[in-house]
């Protein structure tokens, strides 16, 4: 198949089509229609996208199934992976089957719903695989509708607030991000990301309006997409957004949100700011180091004393986002290795823990910690895998947790101790406010009146977290199933980036590194 | 076979655990145990027949990243034949034990099935136990040290309707996860140091890591002493010393064969594991070992006076388990690391006895744990009182002097102040007068329980007393097979764990040669010791063998140099400590309480547990809460929204009105326009740029 990554990213957006133009009324018979539909375009969005894994080379370091065509006002059309990416696609094309499943229940305008879940899916599979700059542009910042419409439409009683955060958080960073790529277009004079890889931008000291800049046009154009990615992925301090979208967001939002949407902005460092301003990243890695040890330290200890569990599970998903910033500008094998592990894991981990929470909101209409306890009497199944995610996001080894905090912490022992003794330090509040939820919510007696009659999971709902449940596990226990396909890559990646630095500098950095 | 000994309890946890619906609970309860015996019989076959030669199975591949290459593996040397040995028994024993003991339990509500996961939770723990004491890297080591955590953790909080079962499991995940803190960055600065973290790679580079600085923090350390320090820290936690001991005594929490099997016998020795393990980096860090020799002194002498006065029985007990591992570091720390074994080895057997039958007695006595409701109860249960009886003879060290005829206590633990007496070091001299000490008040607290239990009139509830019942066949054989190591464990393995220098190499399987430069000390010695690092690799490789110790380490023989004033010390300790204890309890009951109201502070000091859980309380917990809500409230709220608030001043109030007519509609079409806007934008520029 030639255009197979074509083929997967818009299956989805085809089956919405169908939907938009075809699909009538809005009775139960409609809306099974509409749901079944998305299942299946998903599901064979990810059955194809297996065809991507097979057929994937780890030892070549170039880009994969590259696809060109000319477009529009002669912009091109350029779609390839690589070793950083494919793992993304594969994410992607998984968890959205599951994400339908996981909003079977809804009967709020179910077509609607639907078509913005297929969208994204497209959008966000098109951020992971183009090769041009405008097409990235675009899917980037597209992938920002249909999320903003699931928070502001099927959202929780602030949604219009929570969804405007958002928007205008991200939007603001993108708005930078596009002032760079003009910028960059200026200077390589092509919007074409394999050629951008290997453009050198002038790092020599330039000045604007009076201000030296050290690192020059690199470290101009570094912080303009810095200002992007970080609100994305999000980094402290722009990380406020995030906690309010997520406790308004439906549960399958916030299940996309949390598993896939945040990647883009690891995503972006990777693919942009890494190798094509090395300088600039060389600069301020230490910026990012601190950045992302104040984090984890910072958003755990927050975590701690949140009284809305959606609220404390996004707290934890900044502090784990923080180890991915601080692995990928470690710039060593295990440091970037570590952080795209720990965002696919993280993308099942905080995915899953999302799910879980939207199994007793739907129960109970309420997300309240106080309201819960005892849960565990007539709940065992659920309480099970709670327990298990529970465990994987304190980063239990024989979880994909682990690896990922392992790895990156690892990588960043290896560039500045301190960050890495902060940062380690979060393994242990992580515990702290994990298990305590845990305790509040499941543990003790059931003694509340209105927790009576609930009951255990349904058979969808067990149907949801069996194949989260175990990547987790496998991804635990054999992570080469994943490095193997990533090192390559990332091998080259460092090994040019290396390259790219001044010469006194990198022989410092590998002499670090040994 | 070591394959089958590592994964039949995770077998047996997994159908316990899920598969009990269609097997029974009975036919679960029983496959696991089962399994267990099995594995422990499995255990001695490779223990007795083990031939020293150190032999690596790899089984698959782990983490790998860049120079990093780890695998799943078992690593099977003395070290691990020893602990494989310990946990296997002690687990079979406490399976069996469990089936009478969870029979029934009044924590639970008719036609709740706990039992299957209590079995599946034990085999899950000695599952992770064997992955933790076979691993051949330290990745895997710390995938079993987290699992024995978790293990610990669900079983501590077994009673979960109970909110101090409940609050116990934490603090012991909590408190662990602060040595893991410890133990991971040891295992980062390894990998930076040595480019591996699989012991052959670190065992190898320990002469070179001593002469090593490595940057951590604000300054420069040397390599091995940070390391080994750094991983002691994870020892620490796991092994409940002092500073990071105060989970122990809460985990009394769980159900007292969980107390017996993992927080007396088996887990809570795994930071001494860790150390001896270590001894090849050990060896080179020498101002680590003297701290180990320190926390581990302090830690024994702090939970024996603890374990003065406390009244619940299972709380002396964990006191006392704590102070025994303060033992066991003490000898690692002094570089006589097969005394620390040798300990491990018998401490398990009568430890889990004495837990096992401190159960027995709570089981008959219908969960009454404070020792002031005991009395006379050798009477009621008379094998339980012999078995304890086995058990406190043991753990005071009742044996002969000078000979190595004894109980198993007397003979490793003589062993342990002797070798502190050997090190003629600051640390091992104040180790030495601290154990001793020590010894002495551990002979009083176990007499006392012996005494309060077993001995006297009957106190408290008399209805209680009048039903108070011996433990069935189940629960009382395990007692008897753990008696058998509690009499006769130290008196077989003496020679192998502490005879001369021949013996216990040829029991580690170090090579010959590296014995014979061992054995020659004086005027060769310092000529050795001048010639560097490089002729050392010459003679002997560190790692060969399951423990290393260095050609200038002559503890072992110092300590069996020691005077006859030193080696009787401990015994006299025991028969002081045993008199006391008799005037106390038995000859005049009335004198404990007057001296608690004579020294009212001293004795709410160490009623209170030296007040460290308190000070923590304040120091860390609080102030953790604290800044969690200023964070949040003060950081986010005022600060970072406020701050974004004002940059956005513009666009608030055009927000407030759009939210306020806000339909789906609207929200669409305002969306939809800002990035048409953006896309037209981009594209004109593009295009403008392109004619340039």
């Amino acid at each position: 198949m030639e255009n197979l990554l074509s083929i997967v990213t818009f299956i989805p957006t085809l089956a919405a089509l169908i939907l938009a133009l075809f699909l009538r009324g809005d009775d139960a018979p409609a809306q099974q229609n509409a749901k079944w539909l998305a299942l299946i375009a998903t599901g064979t969005a990810f059955l194809l996208s297996l065809f991507i894994l097979s057929g994937f080379d780890p030892n070549d370091t170039g880009f994969q199934f590259v696809e060109e065509a000319e477009w529009i006002l002669g912009l091109k059309y350029k779609m390839g992976v690589d070793g950083i990416s494919v793992l993304f696609v594969m994410l992607t094309t998984f968890l959205m089957p599951l994400v339908i499943l996981a909003c079977w229940d809804v009967t709020h305008r179910v077509k609607d719903y639907m078509i913005a879940f297929l969208v994204l899916e497209t959008m966000m599979l098109g951020v992971f695989m183009a090769l041009d700059l405008v097409l990235f542009y675009l899917f980037f910042e597209a992938g920002l509708i249909p999320m903003f419409l699931i928070i502001g439409i099927w959202g929780g009683k602030e949604r219009i607030y929570a969804a405007f955060k958002f928007f205008l958080y991200t939007f603001l960073g993108s708005v930078l991000m596009l002032v760079a790529m003009i910028g960059m277009y200026h200077d390589a004079g092509t919007t074409d990301i394999p050629a951008l890889l290997n453009h050198q931008f002038s790092s020599g000291t330039v000045s604007v309006m009076g201000f030296e800049v050290i690192g020059g046009l690199q470290m101009l154009l570094w912080i303009a997409f810095f200002a992007s990615f970080a609100v994305k992925l999000p980094m402290w301090p722009v990380h406020t957004w995030l906690p309010d979208a997520h406790v308004q967001a439906p549960t399958a939002g916030s299940v996309v949100l949390a598993a896939i949407l945040l990647k883009m902005g690891g995503y972006g460092f990777l693919r942009f700011s890494l190798p094509m301003f090395p300088v600039a990243s060389d600069l301020l890695a230490p910026l990012i180091f601190w950045l992302s040890a104040t984090a984890i330290v910072y958003t755990s200890l927050v975590a701690l004393v949140q009284e809305d569990m959606k609220k404390l599970i996004a707290y934890s998903s900044v502090a784990h986002m923080g180890y991915v910033t601080m692995g990928i500008f470690a710039a060593n094998q295990q440091g970037i290795d570590g952080a795209i592990f720990q965002m696919l894991s993280h993308g099942f981990i905080s995915g899953a823990l999302f799910l879980c929470v939207g199994v007793i909101y739907d129960r109970m209409h309420t997300r309240q910690i106080d309201a819960y306890g005892g849960l565990v009497n007539r709940m065992p199944a659920y309480a099970l895998v709670f327990m298990f995610f529970t465990l994987a996001n304190v980063g239990l080894p024989g979880t994909s947790g682990f690896v990922g905090e392992f790895l990156t912490l690892m990588g960043v022992f290896q560039a500045n101790t301190w960050v890495a003794l902060f940062a380690t330090s979060g393994v242990i509040l992580s515990a702290a406010y994990a298990l305590w939820l845990y305790r509040r919510v499941m543990m003790g007696d059931l003694i509340k009146e209105a927790l009576r009659s609930i009951t255990d999971m349904t058979g969808r709902e067990r149907l949801i977290f069996a194949p989260l449940v175990a990547m987790t596990l496998l991804l635990g226990v054999c992570p080469w199933l994943a490095t193997d396909l990533i090192g390559p890559s990332v091998g080259h990646l460092i090994a040019e980036y290396h390259a790219a630095l001044p010469v006194t500098e990198s022989a410092t950095q590998i002499a670090a590194s040994h | 076979m070591e394959t089958i000994i590592l994964f039949a309890p995770l077998l047996g946890a997994v159908i316990a655990g899920f598969g009990w619906r269609m097997i029974g609970e009975t036919g679960a309860i029983w496959l696991s145990t089962g399994l267990l015996f099995l594995v422990a019989l499995l255990s001695w076959i490779v223990f007795l027949g083990f031939d020293g030669e150190t032999r690596q199975t790899e089984l698959f591949r782990y983490i790998q990243s860049g120079a990093l290459d780890t695998s799943w593996a078992i690593r099977l040397d003395r070290l691990t034949a020893i602990m494989l040995v310990v946990v296997t028994t002690v687990s079979s024993l406490v399976h069996l034990y469990s089936v009478g003991y969870m029979a029934g339990d009044a924590n639970f509500r008719d036609g709740e099935s706990y039992r299957p996961r209590f079995f599946a939770y034990l085999s899950f723990f000695t599952f992770a136990m064997l992955m933790l004491v076979t691993s051949d890297n330290l990745v895997q080591m710390f995938f079993g040290w987290e699992g024995v955590g978790v293990a610990s953790y669900l079983l501590i909080g077994f009673y979960f309707r109970k909110p101090s079962a409940n609050a116990a499991a934490i603090k012991a995940f909590i408190v662990n996860r602060v040595g893991d803190f410890g133990f991971a960055l040891g295992i980062f600065g390894l990998f930076l140091m040595v480019d591996s973290i699989n012991f052959d790679d670190v065992f190898a580079a320990g002469p070179v890591l001593a002469e090593t600085q490595l940057q951590f923090l604000w300054r420069e350390w040397n390599a091995a002493n940070l390391l080994a320090f750094l991983l002691f820290v994870g020892a620490m936690g796991k092994s409940a010393q002092f500073f990071l001991h105060t989970w122990l005594p809460d985990a009394m929490e769980g159900p007292t064969p969980v107390s017996a099997l993992i927080h007396a016998a088996t887990m809570v020795t795994a930071g001494v594991f860790l150390v001896c393990r270590m001894s090849p980096l050990l060896e080179f860090a020498p101002e680590a070992k003297a701290i180990i020799v320190w926390i581990g002194a302090i830690t024994a002498f702090f939970a024996a006076t603890v374990a003065l006065v406390q009244n619940d029985i299972k709380r002396v007990i964990a006191y006392s388990t704590c102070s025994q591992l303060g033992y066991m570091f003490v000898a690692a720390g002094v570089g006589v690391y097969s005394a620390a074994m040798f300990h491990l080895f018998t401490h398990a057997f009568f430890k889990a006895m004495l837990f096992l039958g401190a159960g027995a007695v709570i089981h008959g006595m219908h969960h009454e744990q404070d020792m002031r409701h005991y009395g006379g109860l050798r009477h009621r249960m008379p094998r339980t009182f012999w078995a304890m009886l086995i058990g406190t003879l043991a753990i005071t060290g009742v044996g002969i002097p000078l000979t190595t005829i004894g109980f198993a206590g007397f003979l490793s633990k003589d062993a342990i102040i002797e070798s502190a007496w050997g090190a003629h070091s600051p640390a091992g001299d104040f180790a030495f007068w601290a154990l001793v000490i020590a010894a002495f008040m551990t002979s009083f607290y176990s007499w006392r329980l012996m005494f309060l239990t077993f001995f006297g009139a009957p106190r408290g509830d008399r209805h209680t007393h009048e039903h108070a019942h011996e433990s069935p066949a189940v629960m009382v054989i395990p007692l008897a097979g753990l008696a058998l190591g509690a009499v006769f464990a130290g008196m077989i393995w003496f020679k192998p764990f502490f005879g001369t220098h021949e013996e216990v190499n040829a029991f580690y399987g170090v090579p010959e040669h590296h014995a014979e430069a061992t054995h020659g000390h004086g005027a060769d010695d310092h000529t050795e010791a001048t010639t560097g690092a490089g002729d050392h690799a010459e003679g002997w490789m560190p790692g060969q063998g399951a423990v290393f110790t260095h050609p200038e380490n002559h503890v072992l023989e110092a300590a069996h140099r020691a005077p006859k004033w030193v080696k009787l010390s401990p015994a006299v300790m025991m028969l002081l400590g045993l008199g006391l204890a008799w005037l106390f309890y038995i000859r005049a009951p009335g004198l404990p309480g007057r001296l608690a109201r004579a020294q009212p502070r001293a004795y709410r000091f160490l009623l209170n547990k030296w007040y460290v859980d308190e000070i923590y309380d304040a120091a860390f917990v609080r102030p953790a809460m604290a800044g969690g809500r200023l964070l949040w409230r003060r950081g986010d709220g005022t600060i970072i929204d406020g701050a974004l608030n004002g940059i956005a001043m513009g666009v608030i109030p055009f927000l407030t009105r759009l939210a306020g007519r806000a339909q789906s509609g609207y929200i669409f079409t305002y969306a939809f326009a800002m990035v048409i806007g953006v896309v037209v934008l981009i594209s004109w520029m593009m295009i403008g740029g392109g004619a340039e």
